[in-house]
């Protein structure tokens, strides 16, 4: 089935809440999907630093020592924020490319969740409470975030094959459904220079949105095209540094339930995700139509 | 009777069971309502905070009315035989899914397949239900006062699917006998399905699943019928493609 949620914030004075609004919403769709979880989440930007979040199966052996390292070896100050299985690297913007390679070659078993001016990203094998428990969720504050409660169909239940899948600087996607071309369109994205991670349909997804915006299009136009360039059952929910969509496909089989109020917007599998949202019983409630985009940005 | 003992009795009529669901679970509610037996006087039930909750009132076989305040999940009322359920909020996919005799009412809107394979009984929705709404009904009757997403009725096999407002893409696809009245625009017909005359008997029949669905100052004229063109029932290698 899988259970995925999203909340966009439009008021400031609930940023502070987002960790805490997202983890209730994901927690309460965890029998939607027992193999993992994940979220992504968007905080403040900072115009002196930019972020990586990386994950070890091993944390004590590769994250020791890195901060140093990876300090020297980019000459320019590093922190590095663990929290579990992850940690958040924060350099200057313009060494995170730089930055990436050399984790890689300090310590090869890091994979890298996803980068950029603000996401950070943390997913892991097990349910929603214990994921939210393990990174301390709740207590995250932001303007955007996305969730995911998986039960596998497509690929191996591994924290790779978890979602949010990222592709791309600050964006990122979770998806309901299954893809059935996703194959063909991973080659031809493979031709185009992306990097794959794992065999997961969605991850495909969010690398075709990714090229899609490479190409000059915006979040809107880039998920017009997976009406016509994907084929399956999806319903997708994506963040960008500063927008949130949504689409389902032409037959909209998976469920979806959407939130709209002067404070927020919010998604949804279902809408018991939705009912401890503030404002909830007044807020405009609707079924988002098949072949749709809606999308929001700041 | 003494009038100490006809107060009484009129108190237990119109006493109501309560059940919040913030403090007691969904099995509770459920099993409560599977252990009634006919002639019960425990004829008036209340569900608060169902919240979205799946399964509330599922599978009720006794004529009580259960007044659920508040929008529930998948399936609720699903089997219901011959209670009368009123949600007063939404409803999640599968609403009164194989819904056998009795009424369910969702004062708001009612998401996907809606009735599906409902075999008896009303389903009346007050707000807009989603894609595949009456999928496979086998004899329910359903009346949606706003409009229904696509692939609605699809396979019906009998009963009448009323909608005062639109209906989307490919409406009654692979119909066989059931009766769908449509009040406003059909955004297409699936295989199939098609125009029907209205005749003076379903002229009729509409007036009735309109005044039993509480529907006023709506006249059974305003509406198109659609139904099966038969010409599916027997494999012919002309209509493969229709399939």
């Amino acid at each position: 089935m899988c259970g995925i949620v999203g909340l966009f914030l439009k008021d400031k004075s609930l940023e502070p809440q987002l960790g805490s609004m997202l983890s209730e919403m994901l927690i309460s769709l965890s029998d939607r999907g027992p193999d993992s979880a994940g979220i992504a989440i968007y905080g403040a930007p900072s115009a002196n630093e930019a972020k990586i979040t990386i994950q070890s199966a091993k944390p004590e052996r590769d994250f020791r020592g890195l901060e140093a390292e990876l300090a020297k070896a980019l000459g320019t100050p590093v922190t590095i924020a663990v929290a579990s299985t992850h940690a958040v690297v924060r350099t200057s913007p313009g060494k995170i490319d730089e930055a990436r390679d050399v984790i890689q070659t300090l310590r090869p078993d890091i994979r890298i969740m996803g980068a950029g001016d603000v996401v950070e990203i943390y997913k892991e094998v097990g349910l929603p409470e214990a994921v939210v428990d393990r990174f301390n969720v709740r207590k995250m504050t932001g303007t955007h975030g996305i969730g995911h409660t998986r039960m596998a169909t497509e690929s191996a239940v591994t924290t790779m094959g978890a979602h949010p899948f990222s592709t791309g600087a600050d964006q990122c996607l979770v998806h309901n459904g299954s893809l059935s071309n996703h194959n063909n369109v991973r080659r031809e994205l493979i031709r185009e220079g992306m990097k794959f991670e794992t065999e997961n349909d969605t991850e495909v997804a969010a690398a075709y949105l990714s090229s899609q915006m490479a190409h000059g299009k915006n979040l809107g136009e880039a998920l017009e095209g997976t009406l016509s360039d994907l084929d399956g059952f999806f319903t997708f929910v994506v963040g960008t540094k500063n927008g949130f969509g949504v689409v389902r496909d032409p037959i909209a089989c998976k469920p979806a339930v959407m939130a709209e109020t002067d404070q927020y917007v919010a998604f949804g599998s279902e809408y018991r995700a939705l009912t401890k949202l503030p404002g909830i019983d007044n807020a405009r409630v609707w079924e988002p139509e098949p072949a749709t985009v809606y999308f929001w940005e700041h | 009777m003494p009038a100490s003992k006809l107060s009484k009795a009129a108190a237990s009529d119109h006493a109501s069971r309560v059940f919040d669901l913030d403090q007691s679970s969904l099995r509770e509610l459920n099993q409560a309502l599977h252990n009634l037996t006919p002639g019960s006087n425990e004829t008036a039930w209340e569900v608060l905070n169902p919240k979205g909750n799946h399964s509330v009132a599922v599978g009720v076989d006794q004529p009580v009315s259960i007044d659920v305040r508040g929008s529930v999940g998948y399936y609720c009322g699903g089997m219901n035989s011959g209670s009368t359920i009123t949600v007063h909020g939404s409803a999640g996919p599968g609403v009164g899914e194989n819904m056998m005799s009795g009424s369910i009412t969702i004062k708001g809107d009612a998401s996907q397949y809606a009735g599906a394979t409902g075999k008896g009984g009303l389903l009346v929705i007050e707000g807009n239900a989603s894609s595949r709404c009456g999928i496979s009904m086998k004899g329910i009757d359903i009346v949606v006062h706003g409009n229904i997403g696509h692939m609605s009725a699809f396979m019906a096999q009998s009963g009448n699917l009323v909608v005062l407002g639109d209906a989307g893409d490919a409406l009654g696809d692979s119909i066989y006998e059931a009766r769908l009245f449509v009040r406003g625009k059909v955004e297409s017909l699936g295989a199939d399905c098609i125009a029907k005359e209205m005749r003076p008997e379903h002229l009729e029949l509409l007036k009735g699943l309109l005044d039993r669905a509480g529907v006023t100052g709506v006249k059974p004229a305003e509406f198109k019928r659609y139904g099966s063109a038969r010409t599916l029932y027997n494999f012919n290698i002309d209509n493969a493609d229709a399939y």
